[in-house]
């Protein structure tokens, strides 16, 4: 399986490095959000500086989505689909590839984000472990959440607007818990935010286990 | 001997529309077989059902001892499907595509350079992305990827669609070799003149089932190749006879 996972995962970042989707456009599109916020916000300096975690992680979560559904457009074209189904590549394996090429490239936005706020928001980037483990694990539990509603909605004709509605209600206690780990690592009381850290280390576990477990059968169903 | 594929009163939906009604086949190993019949026939249905792709709902389906009504899964590996999509992946060279393949399907090292000089891709196209070629070459390019699976089981699907006429004929030299070293191939095509020619019989498919009268076709040879079926050689084509002429 985990073969398989290196494999898929090559494969989709060599797409990522041949077509240049995420560096030309969903980077972009994230500093973009980051510009377009402060301009929303920045009468009240006060605010800003409040909202910076909240903004910073909507900002992530709609990157991910983005990296998501272009993860699962590549392979609903041309039968890209029924050749990985025919390839006799381990579903969770397959899983576990699309996870990983998803969560490298988020986690890559995520450090262009985070020098974004440093620089727009000004931003004082304390309790700095904090802060990179707090981007591990909701990466981890974005990337997997994604993986395993991506291929659920990539069947679908309907998949470009389904996938949204699907996917980013479950990622709200995500978006709450890696939100509370930043205002702590931001405010200097990083105490306050390990326990956000763990809550969202356990829902990246189990969806990182509900896929490796249900990916083959989504696959085939939808 | 039990046959490569075997079905029984099988029907398969597309949604609400039965599109096989009742399929009864049986296809022996190393056997060559058209599959005619008028568009909308279930020929592409039937070889998506063969392949695992699609469901039977009722009836009897064993692929290569598989009963496809419980699993339809592990048995694709063993399968090759050329289809009218090339599951190719637009931003990726033909080489990383081949490549990318050749490793997800275990294939011996040399299979995917092999595969990319037999199917006249070995030269400045290996390096150029599936998206700046022609149709007749992602074709090309698709079967290289075919070739690659090595399967036991080849299920094309109008393969010669976008091929020129000498790429035509190498496909067809490329489907003697395969069946001469004991693969089962299904060919459904509506060229049926160069197709009968490869094939050892046709059958006739009308509304999604299987038309009462088969025809056996005298299989055309080619130059110096016998085609005597064998069943105790391992059918799938290695590197080596990848690269021959």
């Amino acid at each position: 399986m985990l073969r398989d996972a290196w494999l898929m995962a090559g494969k989709d970042l060599r797409l990522e490095w041949r077509s240049r989707v995420v560096l030309n456009q969903i980077a972009p599109l994230a500093l973009l959000f980051l510009v377009l916020f402060a301009f929303g916000l920045d009468p009240d300096k006060g605010l800003l500086d409040k909202a910076t975690p909240g903004l910073y992680w909507v900002a992530v979560l709609f990157c991910g989505l983005l990296a998501v559904q272009r993860s699962f457009a590549l392979e609903s074209t041309d039968g890209n689909r029924d050749a990985l189904r025919m390839s006799g590549l381990e579903p969770g394996g397959i899983f576990l590839g699309k996870f990983s090429a998803i969560a490298a490239q988020l986690l890559a936005l995520e450090a262009l984000l985070l020098a974004g706020v440093a620089i727009l928001y000004s931003a004082r980037l304390d309790g700095f472990g904090l802060l990179a483990l707090t981007c591990v694990v909701a990466t981890a539990a974005i990337a997997a959440a994604g993986t395993l509603y991506g291929v659920l909605a990539a069947g679908l004709r309907v998949r470009e607007t389904l996938l949204p509605l699907l996917l980013l209600p479950v990622l709200a206690p995500v978006l709450l818990g890696s939100t509370r780990a930043f205002e702590a690592a931001l405010s200097g009381t990083t105490t306050d935010g390990w326990p956000w850290v763990g809550l969202i280390a356990i829902f990246a576990l189990v969806y990182v286990g509900a896929g490796i477990a249900a990916f083959g059968s989504l696959m085939e169903e939808t | 001997m039990e046959p490569v594929i075997h079905l029984r009163s099988a029907v398969s939906l597309l949604g609400r529309f039965p599109a096989l009604a009742g399929v009864d086949l049986d296809i022996d190993r190393g056997e060559i077989v058209l599959l005619q019949g008028p568009n909308g026939a279930g020929k592409t249905t039937l070889l998506r059902v063969c392949a695992g792709l699609v469901p039977v709902v009722s009836g009897t389906a064993v692929v290569l001892g598989h009963d496809l009504t419980v699993d339809r899964r592990s048995v694709r590996a063993r399968i090759g499907l050329l289809a009218h999509a090339t599951g190719l992946y637009d931003d990726l060279t033909v080489e990383d595509n081949i490549r990318f393949w050749a490793r997800a399907v275990h294939a011996e090292e040399g299979t995917a350079d092999a595969a990319l000089g037999r199917l006249g891709l070995d030269g400045r196209l290996r390096s150029v992305p599936v998206s700046r070629l022609s149709a007749g070459q992602r074709r090309r390019a698709s079967i290289a990827v075919f070739i690659v699976r090595r399967p036991e089981l080849w299920l094309l699907d109008e393969p010669h669609a976008g091929l020129d006429r000498n790429a035509r004929d190498q496909f067809d030299a490329l489907v003697r070799e395969g069946a001469s070293r004991g693969a089962t191939i299904v060919i459904a095509s509506h060229e049926t003149e160069r197709a009968q020619g490869l094939a050892d019989r046709s059958v006739t498919l009308v509304g999604g089932t299987v038309a009462p009268r088969e025809e056996p076709h005298a299989r055309a040879v080619g130059d110096g190749e016998t085609f005597s079926n064998p069943t105790d050689v391992d059918p799938r084509p290695g590197p080596e006879a990848l690269r021959a002429p």
